[in-house]
């Protein structure tokens, strides 16, 4: 059968240049990067080549990049290595689960945290940011670009708010990294979290910018790596395809990928637009990656239009993986204010570097006459149909 | 089956289910196994006295991975379809409400007629399926003279599950199948060993699958709590059937038809409850004859070879999953109503259970004890 992959938000395939990149450091080169001998210094090399590597990604010194086994740790240390009980904290009802649960358990540890709505277009606004500042407030984390709907928060004025309070602003850029440029500097955050195998390297890696005379506290206790930030001997051939991932990404934006990439996500979108009826973007009308695309379907379950999509060969998901199986529609539909049953039946497109035309082409032949199955058989929308004939 | 079809199977991670997902596998059809999410097994542990660790049976995280790995061993394609809503709403709430007006309520007959059998129903035919095929003990054929389709009793009639499912209506009957309906439990566990299903010795389950443990009184205590409501105070008076107050209850939830404990009465007989009055709070009870009784009506009827009842019909009726059955004249009796009466006087035909009726190894229908 032929298999279509559209859910690169959920993770992406490691590129044959970033796994070629890895190999030698299994067998060959695998000494522990803190030894001191020979087998260790070829090792610490390839560690602070790849350190380097990201921070060029990032706009910032490679002694401001900690190395960590993902998104979900980066995210973890910037908050709770931050705060204290205490504190207050900003975020945003659209984060990621990594972010919205670790502010839940700075809430029931003495912290205290004010989410920050977003408008029907899934956007913060920066004064409402600006007005939920307290006394004791400590870190402002709001993400970059998000998981479901793609759409890009605007960082750089946050930042001023954060920069005129004297407060930490960490941002979670893991949907972000190697989709759109970033620039630390130009954001003015300082902290921001990304992971590697959202950007075709392996599952298990990330990095968190950490701007130098921030006073983190560790999470990870033991050894004296990554400068006593992050305790744990280097995954090594994880960081040297990270390192590899970042570099290609870099390349990727030079040569316009990206922009070709938004042509095909938003041909992908128009066509359904025009020939499903009842259908719409998440976020239409805000700034988002060039990769991601969120549409609700009326009168259909997104769950069951997946499940027959994959049976079809094309893989798509209803939002975020990690909470598939979940009760409650996606928490950033609804606080963009989409009533349940619509974000229920909303599905979420995300291409990766791998997908081409020919792939579009094939999601376009399945989608519509699936969903067109699904509605006949759907009583919500035959009772629908029956009430407006 | 002679064309290779498309089959959904609802797989609950028991050895049933599993055995026919192989087995249609091996038949050369194309399979798909789904599990329904219906309740989330960590809600209410720990709540008011309900188990801390969770050991739920029938859908929980543990059955699903069983599921899981079956449908990995066989190589098919699996997934986790929630619909802990429409359960809720379907099958818990009545469930406490039932017990709430002092009737002793089924939730897996419900289940099935809302979830199994419709929402899963819908789910497998939206994602391509022809038929959706389950591990219950049972028996479908289509009649050619009658032109209906037929439920059956099956062979193993120990494991007769048929009494919940009498509620199936034609269409959903011509889009199920029940492979197991003509095969004895050991020769199914012996099956799964064959296919080299891991769970092949796994004990069944038996509760009811929201309430682990099988203490309901601790789940409607829980699950009310939950919802921020108070267990309604229904407390009142235990009286004989002529009316003489004979002791207090302190909620008619802990009763049911027939039971002799926990009435707080000493008499020289004993004494048994007969009949529990919701909208009184009175909990009547008696002695053993009392408690027999020659008819019940039913409602919300549902008849499987026939439209309609047009004539009274001689047949056997169960009153319980676990009653033999008694034979019975029924006929209709109101719109949307039947009266059994019996042959002999049935013991503890209890309001909020099913009655079921059988023409030999035929469904003939059933519908709820008022």
């Amino acid at each position: 059968m032929r298999r279509v992959y559209l859910d690169n938000n959920a993770t992406t395939p490691v590129l044959p240049a970033v796994f070629e990149a890895m190999q030698a450091y299994f067998g060959e080169h695998f000494g522990n990067a803190s030894s001191i001998h020979h087998h260790g210094q070829e090792t610490r090399a390839a560690v602070e080549r790849a350190r380097e590597s990201v921070a060029a990604l990032l706009g910032c010194r490679a002694s401001e990049i900690v190395f960590t086994s993902g998104g979900t740790e980066g995210d973890n240390l910037a908050i709770f290595g931050l705060t204290k009980p205490g504190h207050h904290a900003i975020s945003s009802t659209v984060e990621h689960h990594a972010v919205l649960n670790s502010c839940k358990h700075l809430e029931a540890s003495g912290c205290e945290v004010t989410y920050v709505p977003v408008d029907g277009r899934g956007q913060v606004d920066p004064d409402d940011v600006r007005r939920a500042l307290r006394q004791n407030t400590r870190l402002i984390t709001i993400m970059l670009a998000n998981n479901e709907t793609g759409v890009l928060q605007p960082l750089e004025e946050i930042g001023k708010v954060a920069a005129e309070a004297h407060v930490y602003f960490h941002t979670d850029a893991v949907q972000a990294a190697g989709k759109v440029a970033i620039d630390v500097k130009r954001i003015g955050c300082d902290l921001l979290s990304i992971s590697g195998h959202k950007m075709n390297a392996p599952q298990g890696v990330g990095a968190l910018y950490v701007r130098k005379g921030t006073s983190l506290r560790p999470m990870l206790h033991g050894g004296s790596h990554e400068r006593s930030r992050r305790a744990g001997t280097e995954n090594v051939p994880g960081i040297v395809a990270l390192g590899k991932a970042a570099e290609l990404a870099r390349e990727a934006f030079a040569r316009g990928d990206l922009e070709t990439m938004s042509l095909m996500r938003d041909r992908l979108e128009q066509t359904i637009l025009s020939e499903v009826e009842s259908t719409g973007v998440n976020g239409q009308g805000a700034p988002r990656v060039p990769n991601t695309s969120s549409i609700y379907f009326d009168c259909i379950e997104g769950e069951a239009l997946v499940i027959a999509l994959d049976l079809k060969g094309l893989a798509v998901s209803t939002g975020a993986a990690c909470s598939s199986g979940a009760i409650e529609p996606s928490h950033v539909l609804t606080a963009m204010g989409m009533p349940p049953q619509r974000a229920r039946g909303s599905l979420r497109f995300s291409l990766g570097k791998q997908n081409t035309l020919e792939d579009i082409k094939f999601a376009l032949s399945l989608i519509p006459p699936t969903v067109a199955r699904l509605r006949a058989l759907s009583p919500i929308y035959n009772k629908k149909e029956a009430v407006s004939s | 089956m002679a064309a290779t079809k498309t089959i959904a199977v609802a797989m609950s991670g028991g050895v049933d289910s599993s055995t026919v997902a192989a087995m249609l596998r091996a038949s050369g059809h194309n399979v798909i196994g789904l599990t329904m999410q219906l309740w989330n097994q960590r809600r209410l542990a720990g709540h008011e006295g309900m188990p801390e660790a969770v050991q739920g049976r029938c859908c929980s995280l543990d059955d699903v991975y069983d599921a899981r790995r079956v449908a990995e061993t066989i190589g098919i394609p699996y997934y986790v379809v929630n619909h802990e809503e429409r359960f809720e709403r379907d099958v818990v709430r009545p469930f406490v409400e039932q017990y709430l007006s002092g009737r002793t309520p089924i939730p897996c007959s419900l289940c099935n007629n809302h979830l199994k059998f419709d929402q899963l129903l819908i789910v497998a035919q939206q994602i391509g399926a022809d038929a959706l095929a389950t591990g219950h003990y049972a028996r479908v054929e289509f009649d050619d003279q009658l032109g209906r389709w037929l439920l059956k009793r099956p062979t193993d009639r120990s494991k007769d599950q048929t009494y919940f499912l009498f509620g199936l209506t034609q269409t959903q009957l011509s889009r199920t199948l029940f492979p197991l309906g003509g095969m004895m439990k050991p020769e199914v566990r012996q099956l799964a060993e064959q296919h080299g299903l891991a769970l092949a010795q796994k004990p069944d389950s038996q509760e009811i699958c929201f309430v682990p443990g099988g203490d309901y009184k601790k789940f409607l205590d829980a699950y009310l709590a939950e919802q921020g409501e108070s267990l309604p105070d229904t407390a009142g008076e235990l009286v004989t059937s002529d009316g003489e107050i004979v002791g207090e209850h302190s909620g008619i939830h802990n009763f049911t038809v027939g039971q002799r404990k926990g009435l707080g009465v000493a008499t020289g007989s004993p004494l048994y409850v007969i009949q529990i009055n919701g909208g009184s709070r009175q909990v009547v009870v008696g002695n053993q004859e009392e408690l027999y009784s020659s008819t019940l009506r039913v409602h919300r009827t549902n008849l499987i070879p026939v439209e309609d009842l047009r004539e009274p019909m001689r047949v056997m009726v169960k009153i319980r999953h676990r009653h033999e059955g008694a034979v019975a004249l029924i006929e209709k009796s109101g719109e949307d109503e039947i009266l059994v009466s019996f042959d002999q006087p049935q013991r503890a035909v209890t309001p909020g259970q099913a009655a079921v009726f059988y023409a030999q190894d035929v469904v003939i229908g059933g519908g709820w004890i008022a």
